[in-house]
């Protein structure tokens, strides 16, 4: 079973319908306890870095899941804010994150940015990924929807498995051991999406 | 390369979905479920739903039918209609939906877009301005479907929705409406030189040559449409059909010229 993880952030319930359709069960974790019945965890988010952490701190999940993550080496997803939350820090607050991915969140830098709106980042944009089992049968020109103003900056180049382009490359999509994230969001992303998710359950 | 976003948007009236002429004559066109279903097989990069009858009637969103819709949604969502409180949207978010638009609400009280922003976060609060032009060629909102002119002017509106900030405006023009006409270029500029946020253009499109022209001025934009993805010829029989392959690589390329 997939466990979505519910801390008020993020669209479970766009996540939970595409796997109802795949036949995969999904649970929503709201307690530390369910943690325990889960093979495969995802953790969604949207809105603001600073917001999103405290949700999660506030929900008594975090120890918990630093636990089956870190130790147990369940395999977690983390979509938008919930993969931008896996990284060290955010340009965007003041918390710290989960550190589980090495890497920073940055600004994108306006100034740089030709077209009008400049932020956020929003639409269907193509990735360049590498050969990797989560983007598996995954079109890379028709792309995944993006929607966000800050993006994930790797400390270490082997962690990133795609990039798109706003302006300049950013990372997409990375993974380090059994923590896989994207920024992108799969959930809205039509065929792609549907794959992602197939992909993630499928791995072993 | 980021595309712009084109975006079919589909009036509900009596839980039919209908189109409109000049916010009138509203035609049946069939079942909105069934619509989502067929632009999910289309791929649409969005999709936009306003439910014409709740604010007018001055009753609640129909959630039963916003969850069915969310539930098949395999693209962004963005429902307006009757949201006239900061409880009402953030129920319709939970209910799988990511963008919810207000229109004579916000209007009348414009803390509600800020209250939104804060709970909701500023890129799921759309905005939907339903403008009009007078005789003498200045624009005018007009709130309630089209039927009530709002005192202050479109400049003003403007200045304030880029200062209370928005996740994304959505300008409607009630002249061009169902005409078929294509977009009125004159109004867009005017909004896009005034407003900073994501900007998306309805009313108007018939053709997709009316939407490449769209995104070949401006480039990153959302083109919106009704009647263009719901008819077909002349006569308005009912066809849902979304844009065919190289129209999507002609938008795609016009988003960046210097490419």
């Amino acid at each position: 079973m997939i466990g979505i993880v519910d801390y008020g952030v993020g669209n479970v319930r766009a996540i939970e319908n595409i796997y109802r359709k795949l036949n995969i069960p999904t649970l929503r974790i709201t307690r530390s306890e369910d943690l325990d019945r889960v093979t495969k965890i995802i953790l969604p988010g949207v809105g603001a870095f600073d917001h999103a952490m405290s949700r999660l701190n506030e929900s008594g999940l975090r120890e918990a899941l630093n636990h089956t993550v870190l130790k147990l080496k369940v395999h977690v997803l983390g979509i938008c804010v919930g993969m931008q939350i896996m990284a060290d820090s955010s340009e965007e607050g003041v918390l710290s994150g989960l550190g589980w991915i090495p890497g920073t969140v940055r600004r994108f830098d306006i100034n740089k940015i030709n077209n009008v709106p400049k932020i956020p980042h929003m639409g269907w944009n193509e990735i360049i990924h590498a050969d990797h089992q989560l983007l598996n049968s995954v079109d890379p020109n028709s792309g995944f929807y993006f929607l966000h103003s800050y993006y994930f900056d790797a400390k270490y180049e082997e962690s990133v498995i795609a990039r798109a382009f706003y302006n300049h490359e950013f990372d997409c999509a990375v993974n380090v051991d059994n923590v896989f994230a994207v920024q992108f969001h799969p959930e809205k992303s039509h065929e792609n999406g549907i794959q992602l998710f197939k992909n993630f359950w499928d791995m072993k | 390369m980021l595309r712009s976003r084109v975006i079919p948007c589909l009036l509900i009236h009596k839980k039919g979905l209908v189109k409109t002429v000049g916010f009138k004559d509203s035609k049946y066109v069939g079942d909105p479920l069934n619509a989502v279903k067929i632009f999910n097989e289309k791929s649409v990069d969005e999709i936009m739903v306003l439910d014409i009858d709740a604010s007018r009637n001055g009753s609640e969103p129909d959630y039963g039918l916003i969850e069915r819709i969310a539930s098949e949604c395999r693209m962004p969502l963005c429902y307006g209609g009757g949201i006239d409180s900061l409880e009402k949207a953030r129920k319709i978010i939970q209910l799988g939906v990511e963008k919810v638009a207000v229109s004579s609400a916000a209007l009348s009280d414009m803390t509600l877009i800020s209250k939104l922003s804060k709970v909701l976060g500023v890129q799921s609060v759309v905005v939907v301005l339903d403008v009009k032009k007078n005789m003498l060629g200045k624009y005018e909102i007009f709130t309630i479907n089209g039927t009530k002119k709002f005192h202050l002017s479109l400049d003003d509106v403007l200045v304030k929705l880029q200062e209370v900030g928005v996740g994304e405006l959505v300008i409607n023009s009630i002249n061009n409406d169902g005409t078929m006409k294509g977009y009125d270029f004159k109004l867009a500029g005017k909004v896009r030189d005034a407003v900073s946020c994501p900007l998306t253009i309805l009313g108007g499109a018939a053709c997709y040559d009316d939407i490449l022209a769209l995104v070949e001025k401006f480039r990153i934009i959302g083109a919106a449409a009704g009647s263009l993805f719901v008819f077909k010829g002349s006569y308005k029989a009912v066809l849902i059909r979304y844009l065919d392959k190289s129209t999507r690589e002609m938008v795609r390329k016009f988003s960046h010229p210097e490419e």
